[in-house]
C-alpha cells in the first residue's frame, strides 16, 4: 500500500503524517508513507486545500487534519 | 449568572480580597477564560457545521458555473468567510480556483475575506464586544473582499503570476470524488476539528487573557485617552495597521488584549482596524503567496488591503 501525504510542510502536514504513520502501525500494515511537497505535483490530485492524504493514489481527504482513528478506519477501508 | 459563578469562585472559594488589584485581575482572567473558552467551542461547531453543506469543492464549482451572473464577487467573499483558513492551504486554492476557470479577482475575494472572518476572530469578538460589533466587524470583511476583488479584477493580472502557475492554471481541474461518510461520522469529525482549533490556539488566548487582565487590573481607566486625544486618532489608526501586519500566532492573543486596551480609553475603531490587520494580513501568507505572483501584485494586494482597513478605522472612530 501506498499512502502520500500532500502539504508544503506546515505544522498541520506534519501532525497528520504522524497520525497516519501511527494508524499504519497499529493496524500492522505494510505501507509506505511518503510526503509531496511539489504543488505540481499535489495540484494532480485536485486538491483545493492541505494537508491531503492519497491512499493508493487514491485522494481521500484533504483540507484537513485527521483522526488515528479516522485514518485506520480510511485505511482499512481501502485494505 | 457567569458573573456570580466567578464571585463565588473568587471571594468564597479563594477568600480574596475584593479591595486588592489583583482579585480584579484574577477575577477577569477566570471570568473571561470561562465565557471565551465556551463561545471559542460553540462558534467553531457551528462553523464547522455550516462546513459541511459547503465544502470548498462545490464552493468552486458554483462559482465557475455561471450561474451567480455577476454575483461571483459578493458570492466568493461570503464563502471565503464561511471557510476556515489555514495560510498553508492558499496556494493550492488559488491554483484549484485559477483551473476550474474562476477570475483572478475573484479569487481575491476569497483569499480577502477568508483570514479576515474566520471562526476564531468571530468567537473572540463576540466575547470581547458584543454582537453588534462582530456583525459589523463581519459585514465589513465581507464587503472589503468583495470590493477589492472586484478593483483587482479590472486588471489583467494574469501576466504577474509566476510562470509555473500560469502553466499548471492551464490544466483542467481534476475532478475531485472523496468518500463520503454517513453523517453521524461527518458530525464527529466537526466536532474533532474543532477541539483541534480550540486546543491550538489555547496557549495563546490564555496568554493574551493574562495580559488582558494585568492592563485590566493595574492600568488606570482612560489612561491612553490622556496620550490619545481626537486627533492622535489620525495617527494611531495607520500606525496600529503598520504595526499589526507582522503580527500573526498571536492573532488569537490579541482580541482579549485589546479588549482591555478599549475598555482603557483605546478608540474602538483603532483596535478594530488593529485587529484586521492582524488577523487578515499576515507575513507567513505574504511568502506563501509570493510563490505564487510577483512582488508587485503582492504589494498591489496588501497595500490595498491595508490601506482599506485603515479607511474602515477612521470610519468607525467616527461611528462609536
Amino acid at each position: 500500500m501506498n499512502i502520500k501525504i500532500l502539504g508544503p510542510g506546515c505544522s498541520n502536514c506534519r501532525v497528520l503524517f504522524r497520525n497516519t504513520q501511527e494508524a499504519v502501525k497499529s493496524l500492522n500494515i505494510t505501507a509506505e508513507v511518503e510526503k509531496i511537497e511539489d504543488y505540481a505535483q499535489m495540484m494532480s490530485y485536485g486538491i483545493l486545500g492541505t494537508p491531503a492524504l492519497v491512499i493508493d493514489e487514491v485522494l481521500v481527504s484533504s483540507g484537513r487534519v485527521n483522526s488515528v482513528t479516522e485514518i485506520s478506519e480510511l485505511l482499512q477501508a481501502k485494505a | 449568572m457567569l458573573e456570580q459563578l466567578t464571585d463565588w469562585l473568587v471571594f468564597s472559594v479563594m477568600g480574596l480580597d475584593a479591595e486588592l488589584v489583583f482579585t480584579g485581575a484574577l477575577h477577569f482572567f477566570i471570568y473571561e477564560t470561562i465565557k471565551i473558552g465556551f463561545l471559542l467551542l460553540l462558534v467553531t461547531h457551528l462553523m464547522g457545521a455550516i462546513n459541511l453543506y459547503f465544502p470548498i469543492e462545490k464552493v468552486r464549482k458554483l462559482i465557475s458555473s455561471g450561474k451567480l451572473r455577476g454575483f461571483e464577487y459578493p458570492a466568493a467573499s461570503i464563502f471565503g468567510a464561511i471557510t476556515p483558513f489555514c495560510s498553508c492551504s492558499s496556494i493550492p486554492l488559488f491554483i484549484g480556483f485559477l483551473q476550474g476557470g474562476i477570475p483572478i479577482g475573484v479569487t481575491f475575494a476569497f483569499l480577502i475575506t477568508s483570514p479576515l472572518v474566520n471562526e476564531v476572530a468571530l468567537a473572540l469578538f463576540l466575547a470581547a464586544f458584543g454582537l453588534k460589533v462582530t456583525l459589523i466587524y463581519a459585514a465589513s470583511g465581507i464587503v472589503l473582499g468583495t470590493v477589492l476583488g472586484w478593483i483587482l479584477g479590472r486588471f489583467d493580472l494574469r501576466k504577474h503570476l509566476e510562470p509555473w502557475v500560469r502553466d499548471l492554471a492551464k490544466n483542467k481541474a481534476a475532478a475531485q470524488q472523496l468518500p463520503t461518510s454517513s453523517l453521524q461520522s461527518r458530525l464527529r469529525q466537526v466536532s474533532h476539528d474543532a477541539m483541534g482549533i480550540v486546543k491550538t490556539i489555547a496557549p495563546y488566548v490564555l496568554a493574551g487573557i493574562a495580559i488582558g487582565a494585568a492592563i485590566h487590573g493595574y492600568v488606570p481607566t482612560g489612561y491612553f485617552e490622556a496620550y490619545m486625544g481626537e486627533d492622535a486618532g489620525i495617527w494611531s489608526v495607520p500606525l496600529s495597521v503598520l504595526v499589526a501586519v507582522p503580527m500573526y500566532a498571536n492573532a488569537s492573543a490579541v482580541i482579549p488584549i485589546m479588549q482591555a486596551l478599549v475598555a482603557k480609553g483605546i478608540p474602538l475603531g483603532t483596535a478594530i482596524a488593529f485587529m484586521m490587520a492582524v488577523v487578515g494580513l499576515s507575513l507567513p501568507e505574504a511568502l506563501m503567496l509570493r510563490k505564487v505572483m510577483n512582488l508587485k501584485l503582492l504589494s498591489a494586494y496588501f497595500g490595498l488591503v491595508a490601506g482599506s482597513i485603515v479607511l474602515l478605522g477612521y470610519l468607525f472612530n467616527s461611528i462609536f
